[in-house]
Parts: structure tokens; sequence; C-alpha cells
């Protein structure tokens, strides 16, 4: 089968798995069964999600929350990668770290919120760092893994050619941990929205899409809760799609560190 | 290229079931350009040898020098080449892996590019400089290895069973292929195998050990012509003695032992 037929089939197939359940929503919508003003038909939410990317509220919205996603995915990865490859690399940081790392990963970022609130006040600051505390766990652990699992003959062979510490941390741990740490990276970038979401429905005031969802609730404005919703299942779609899917590509499944699903 | 002397070399392993000697007491010298096999039944400390002489393992007694210089960790003198094919970096291409030596080096870009497609036209790889090793068979992932080796111009090959996961037509060629890229790069190789005719294939001279501790059995010199016909009388000659001397009976009619250890 040639590329571009495959690609157009797999296309053909997430669709129809797309339609399928906006079909299910709308058949439940419609059949009487629940009040309108709690399960809007698709037609009412489309004309919702419009309105507001017209009057530029929902890009506001989104702006704000991307901004505060990206920040705290950033620092998470800025931290959690260096910091995964000295655990997986030395003993010593090992043994400092792996306790309280233990210790914290199991909190969940929702139940800092009140604090960080009190601490940081309510607005960015606050919901950045509930997104950095969702998001650092995960790109550790996964980075920590990573380097763990390299193949010890590519270290030897690379010593053997004459590498050093510093050209073995460029040169061979991080290529060979690659694909633990696209996985670390995309597991921390959902755990930031999922993060992210609820630190605005408590700790951000008047922006975001958690605190429009939130918000919603108090006129009962259903549509727009939905409307929320889908456009966060656009932006992590389009995310998986373009960003990591991209990496994974010009990456692991070039070097076949990885392989794509059976066809 | 240098000698090899490996003098009273000894190694302990510390297993959780107690101390294991790996290597004791093994002497050899070996000559500037000389191809040395080391053959022996698995678990013999031929590996364990080869590792301490490319500095991966510190002996606990004896030492060993190349070229008059003490072995000390492992160094740019030596090139290995590893039994599995997972050696390669794959992501890197056949010329990204050939080049790595050289870069760590510090030779330039364009300059290591340029010995790195000698070493693959060496080993027959010239077509497939921008392939990364998922998309070689495994032989071609071994001349890579060989060529990656070679590459940054180490006096000493080091070579840990290359071929032996290999199919037996494809061990064939990589032998003969072996045979002529140490005709014209003179290196002084050590060379590991469990495959007799492999060894006397390839081989100067060919050291036979024993098991448990590993020593130094006998040694065999291989003084035919090449490039060797395998099914010479000679060769084959120098295959029944150096079986024999593995403890495998080799008198006619008679089925070969299971394996060696009953004897050696």
């Amino acid at each position: 089968m040639t590329e571009t037929k495959q690609s157009r089939r797999s296309l053909v197939r997430g669709t129809l798995a797309v339609l399928g359940a906006a079909a299910v929503y709308e058949a439940m919508a419609r059949s009487g069964y629940f009040a309108p003003a709690l399960l809007p038909t698709l037609p009412t939410i489309g004309r919702t999600l419009v309105a507001m990317v017209v009057d530029g509220s929902m890009l506001e919205h989104t702006a704000f929350t991307l901004y505060r996603v990206m920040f705290g995915f950033g620092l998470a990865v800025v931290v959690g990668l260096p910091l995964g490859i000295l655990m997986g690399r030395f003993q010593r940081v090992e043994n400092f770290f792996l306790p309280l790392v233990s210790a914290l990963m199991p909190i969940p970022s929702f139940a800092l919120v009140p604090l960080f609130m009190l601490w940081f006040g309510i607005g960015n600051l606050t919901t950045i760092l509930i997104v950095f505390y969702a998001a650092t766990f995960p790109m550790m652990f996964n980075t920590w893994s990573g380097v763990r699992s390299v193949n010890p003959l590519w270290l030897r062979a690379a010593g053997a050619m004459g590498a050093d510490e510093h050209k073995l941390f460029w040169k061979v741990i991080i290529p060979g941990a690659s694909p633990f740490i696209i996985t670390g990276m995309r597991q921390a970038f959902l755990r930031s929205w999922i993060a992210v979401v609820g630190a605005e429905m408590i700790a951000a005031s008047d922006w975001g899409l958690g605190w429009v969802i939130f918000d919603a609730k108090e006129f009962l404005n259903t549509d727009i809760m939905l409307a929320s919703l889908i456009v966060i299942g656009l932006i992590g779609f389009a995310f998986e799609r373009f960003v990591f899917g991209s990496l994974e590509r010009m990456t692991v499944l070039r070097w076949g560190m990885m392989r794509t699903a059976k066809g | 290229m240098v000698p090899i002397e490996i003098r009273d070399v000894s190694l302990i392993y510390d297993t959780p079931g107690g101390k294991v000697p790996g290597v004791k007491e093994v002497s050899l010298n070996i000559g500037a350009s000389e191809f040395v096999c080391i053959v022996g039944p698995s678990g013999c400390g031929k590996s364990t040898l080869l590792n301490i002489i490319a500095g991966f393992l510190t002996p606990a007694a004896g030492e060993i020098r190349i070229g008059g210089k003490k072995v000390d960790g492992h160094g740019m003198d030596r090139g290995v080449v590893f039994q599995d094919f997972a050696q390669l970096f794959p992501w890197r291409t056949a010329l990204g892996n050939v080049a790595f030596g050289l870069e760590m080096k510090g030779v330039p870009k364009d300059e290591r590019e340029r010995i790195a497609h000698e070493q693959l036209r060496l080993v027959k790889l010239d077509k497939f400089t921008g392939s990364y090793p998922h998309h070689l068979s495994g032989g071609m992932q071994q001349r890579v290895a060989i060529a990656r080796a070679l590459a940054y111009n180490p006096s000493v090959l080091l070579m840990d069973e290359p071929f032996a996961a290999l199919d037996a037509l494809t061990r064939d060629d990589m032998q003969r292929l072996l045979a002529e890229v140490w005709r014209e790069t003179r290196k002084t190789v050590i060379y590991v195998t469990h495959n007799v005719s492999e060894a006397v294939y390839l081989a100067d001279r060919v050291i036979v050990m024993t098991p448990h501790p590993g020593t130094v059995k006998t040694e065999i010199r291989i003084p035919l012509p090449r490039p060797r016909n395998p099914l010479s009388v000679e060769f084959l000659d120098f295959q029944k003695e150096l079986l024999r001397h593995l403890g495998y009976e080799t008198g006619a009619g008679e089925p070969a032992k299971a394996n060696g250890k009953a004897n050696a």
C-alpha cells in the first residue's frame, strides 16, 4: 500500500470514530429524555462556539490557558529532563532525590491549589506552578527510566571510541533514552492540561478555559461548557498530531527505536 | 602496528554465589600485525580476557602492555567489535556511526566523513552510507561495526565473536571480507570465537583455553597460505587438531561428543 493511500485510510477511520461519537451524543440530546438546557444539541453548541470565536472571547481564554500550560510544561521539561538524566546516571543523585520525589509524586496537583492560592494569590503564578508541579514528575520519571534502559553496549562502544562523560550525555544517553523522553513529554503535556483546567476553576479570575467552564455553571450555560471542552479537545489533538507525532516521526520512528502499529 | 604483552593476568568475578575465577594467570605475547584467535568452550573466560584487554574490566593481578604502554581503562589505541548487532547507534546512519570515534577525537566534519566513506568502502558498504542500522541486515550491521572500529585508526582490533549471530553463508562472506580488511590494514587482531573453522580460516595463531578457571591450554600456529581453502586437507587437519584440544572426539565414524566439557 502506498503511503498516501494509507494515510487517507487512517484519516477516514479517525473521522468515522469522531462522527460516531458525535452521532451518539446527538441522539441522546434529541431523544427527549433529557432537558435541552442540560444536554444541548450539537448545532446549539456549534453556534455558541462560533459566537465566542467571533467576539474574540474564546481566543482570549484559550490564549491564557495555553500560556499557562506552555509556561508550566516548559519549566517541567527544563527541570525534569536534566534531573531525570542525573538520577538515572548517578547513584548518589538517585539516592538523594528518589525518596522525596516518590513522596511528592502521588500528591494530586489539584490538592495543592488551595494552598498555592494562599501562598501565591489568584492568577497566572499559581496556575503555572500547579501545571509545573503536575508535569515535572512524569517528565522526570520517564527520563529516569529511559536513561537506565540505555543499552550498555552503546556506552561501552562510545567509551571505547573515546567519548567522555559530557559527550556520552549528548551523543549517546539523550538519543538512547529518546523513546522514553518523548513519552515523558507526552504524559507531562497531558497532565499539564488536567492541572491547568482544574487550577483555573478555583485559582483564576476572569480568564482561562477552566474558569469559563466553572463560571458557565452559574448560569446553566451547558453549551459554553461543552464548547470549551471541544476547544480543549481540538488543541490536544493538534498537539498530538503536529508536535508529538512529528517529533516521533523525525526521531525514534525514523531510527527504528519505535515502530508504528501493525498495518 | 604494535605488539601486545599479556602477563599473568587473573580476574575473579564477585557473584552472589561467591567468588568465581574468570581467568587465571594468562600470559600471551602477540606480535605486531598478528591475527590471533582465542577459542574455548563457552564460559572459559575468553570474552572476559578480551574485555580486560579492551580495558572494560580491570584484572585482579597481572598487566597488559600494548606497544609497551600499560593498559589502564579503554583507549583509542584499540577498536572493539561486539557480537550483538545492537552495538550500533540506531539514531546515526552508517556514516554517522563510523564517524563517531573521529568526532570524539575532534576531527573536522569534512575530514571525518571522508574517512568514514573510505572505511565503508573497505567493508563494501559504500552504497549504504546514509542508511540507518535498522534498515541493514545483520551482516551489514556487523560490517558497519568493523568499519566503525577501524575508522579512528587504532593499532589493535579486538573482536568478540562478531559473526556468531549470523547465518552460515553470511558468516563465510564475513570471514573472507575480514581476511581482506586485515590484509589491507595490517592491524594486530585478537579475535574470540568458539567456531573452530573460523579460527583456522582467519588466524596466524590459535590460542586454546580451558574453562573454570580460564587458562591457556595450548596454542597452534596456522602457517597455511592465504586466501585459505576451507576444504583442503591441511585446513581440515588443523580443524581436527583444534577440536581434539577442545576435547571433541573426531575419530572416523564416531559421533562427536555433545560438548567438550568432559575432557576440557
